[in-house]
């Protein structure tokens, strides 16, 4: 666990918080959050957002009942935070309940105590009551928008990161979460994580906090603008429209800056101190009919792990392997037919291999041949061989 | 409740209390015989008790013993009397869960759980009348029973609520004050360090105004520590005259 805390922040001897010099794995700074995606769905009030890899579905539905006795004139709010085991390995039925229980109440304490949305604008006058079709929906009044910044701190409070990933968090000390809206309200602080926080870390956090969430808010209210333009001018809208400019898919790599300002040195100190590659092999030589080897392949380094010693003496000379793979296929093939007693397996599967012990035989040449063999297109004849303790 | 003034001009709150005043707390430890160590308190109106097992080997699943050091294990329930309408679930239900998890978080920073490797300590906390400052009131009750159970702690664990209203920090809110809707920091401090085992926050709170708030916060959970220290010191008097010296 050192050693990952040690890593999680590239720490050198300088003061604490110096945002500047300390680089994360993900090579960000101390207080760099990572990229939020938006996407919208079809029906309103389905969204998906993406914090870095974090991904999270939300949906809002209603339904008409009648309010509660002691505050008639409010409806109800529901919040549900449901942790699926597509999410991560650790997520079982029943094991993550401390997690699920944290963001539960985190959610319903940021968002229903701080009461950003209006409950008596969701009371229906009695008696009116409409279907999803017959009347157009109305937006859900909201007052504000409350955003969480999670901070993690490490050391005992010496170092602090902000929005920490899924690495950091497992090796950090605590958490402080703490949620505000543009105004700088606050409507959450919550620490967690057993660390001992001081008045002014927590000061500090909440002027840090108040930044970034101007930032969030501005994307988010760019995000519903142009799902709103794009709807009303009757353009193509929801996920499945996400999948096509890969928006909201997993597989994809972003776009990292590279610094390339000292690509030309090193390309060239690279190429001077590289080898001059070995000479190519035109010769194709013919095995069967249909079947044709040009050169040889790269020495493979499978054998790598059973042949420490063999391998410098493997490696270096290709160019005079080369030349006794042809003398050797010859005699190769003739054992084939004319069968040995060891047993010959004909079958393209990798997991049987077999070790073929052919007595009088140099264990470098075995090596070169279970090359040459994989060097062939697989064929029903081939043969495959383990790789060769030196038997001798 | 729309008309209920929480500060009156003259500086008074509902209870005639003033803006940084406690309520009265009064505390007594060893109420149980049985258990290691418990603790009953009152803050005003909230009462809680505490009680305290351990440290003692691991009950159940043994796997979740952690070699280096004690599991804490920390159960919060509300009784069903204690507020104004009957509670149907004590325990259970997500409130309940996130305060044991909150508790487990504080006093794992507290008790020097080192020195008890693989074992457990189980704390459990009930309240008896919520009056406001639940959480409040079952960090001091519990701080006393593991004090009972001769549990090492680093220092007192004391709790405070506060609130901001007109401008102004309250201290220690009542169930009136918390149900008003307006900002509550609920904050569990180490007195001799300064350093906050817990901070938790609800409601709209300008920033600028955060930092009041958590000095009124701070500064009544050093009150708070000088009545807990004046219970401890006064119960350990009598235990000694009852052992003879």
């Amino acid at each position: 666990m050192a050693s990952e805390e040690s890593e999680a922040c590239d720490c050198s001897a300088l003061p604490p918080l110096s945002p500047i010099h300390l680089q994360r794995l993900d090579g960000r700074q101390t207080y760099d959050y990572r990229n939020i995606k938006i996407s919208f769905g079809t029906d309103y009030g389905c969204c998906i957002v993406e914090l870095g890899k974090t991904r999270v579905l939300g949906q809002v539905s209603c339904e008409l009942v009648s309010p509660k006795l002691n505050r008639a004139t409010e409806g109800i709010l529901f919040f549900n935070l449901e942790l699926s085991q597509m999410a991560a390995p650790g997520f079982e039925p029943g094991r993550q309940s401390d997690l699920l229980v944290k963001l539960n109440r985190l959610l319903e304490r940021c968002l229903r105590n701080s009461k950003c949305i209006d409950t008596e604008s969701l009371c229906v006058v009695a008696g009116e009551k409409y279907a999803l079709e017959e009347r157009d929906p109305v937006p859900l009044s909201i007052h504000h928008m409350p955003i969480c910044v999670s901070f993690a701190f490490f050391q005992q409070g010496t170092y602090l990161l902000v929005d920490p990933n899924e690495r950091e968090e497992r090796v950090m000390d605590g958490l402080l979460v703490i949620a505000m809206n543009k105004h700088r309200e606050i409507c959450t602080v919550q620490s967690s994580g057993g660390i001992m926080l001081l008045q002014d870390q927590v000061l500090r956090c909440s002027k840090i906090a108040g930044v970034k969430v101007a930032e969030i808010t501005e994307l988010i209210q760019k995000a519903l603008e142009n799902d709103r333009r794009v709807r009303k001018e009757g353009g193509k809208f929801g996920f499945a429209e996400s999948i096509a400019n890969q928006r909201i898919t997993a597989f994809k790599m972003e776009k990292a800056p590279v610094d390339t300002s000292d690509v030309e040195e090193k390309a060239e100190e690279i190429i001077a101190e590289a080898d001059p590659p070995s000479e190519a092999v035109s010769k194709p030589v013919l095995w069967t009919p249909g079947t044709a080897q040009i050169g040889e392949g790269i020495e493979s380094s499978w054998g790598d792990l059973e042949e420490e010693d063999e391998e410098d003496e493997g490696g270096s000379d290709e160019v005079t392997i080369l030349d006794s793979v042809k003398m050797e296929t010859e005699d190769q093939n003739v054992g084939n037919h004319i069968g040995d007693d060891t047993p010959i397996v004909l079958s393209d599967s990798e997991e049987d291999e077999i070790i073929i012990l052919e007595p009088g035989e140099n264990p470098k040449k075995t090596r070169t041949q279970a090359n040459c063999q994989q060097g062939k297109v697989p064929s029903k004849k081939a043969i495959r061989k383990k790789k060769q303790q030196p038997a001798d | 409740m729309a008309g209920l003034e929480l500060l009156s001009d003259q500086g008074y709150r509902v209870d005639g209390r003033r803006a940084g005043e406690l309520r009265k707390i009064q505390a007594r430890m060893g109420v149980f015989a049985q258990a290691d160590g418990s603790a009953y308190i009152e803050q005003g109106n909230t009462k809680a008790l505490a009680v305290v097992y351990g440290p003692h080997e691991m009950r159940g699943s043994r796997s979740r013993a952690l070699p280096d050091r004690a599991l804490v294990n920390c159960q919060y329930s509300m009784a069903t009397f204690s507020t104004g309408e009957r509670k149907r679930r004590p325990h259970g239900d997500r409130k309940a869960c996130e305060m044991g998890l909150q508790l487990r978080q504080t006093f794992e920073a507290a008790i020097l759980t080192q020195l008890y490797p693989r074992s457990q300590i189980d704390i459990y906390v009930q309240v008896l009348q919520a009056d406001g400052g639940n959480y409040a009131a079952c960090v001091n009750a519990a701080t006393l029973a593991v004090l009972d159970a001769g549990i090492p702690m680093r220092d007192f664990v004391c709790a405070c609520s506060a609130g901001f209203v007109d401008g102004t920090a309250l201290a220690d809110l009542s169930h009136v004050e918390e149900a008003a809707g307006g900002p509550q920091v609920a904050l569990a401090l180490l007195p001799a360090s300064g350093q906050l085992a817990l901070l938790e926050m609800d409601a709209r709170l300008h920033e600028d105004h955060l930092q009041q708030v958590l000095e009124a916060a701070s500064q009544a959970a050093r009150d708070v520590h000088a009545l807990l220290d004046r219970v401890v010191r006064q119960h350990v008097r009598e235990a000694a005259l009852l052992l003879g010296d």
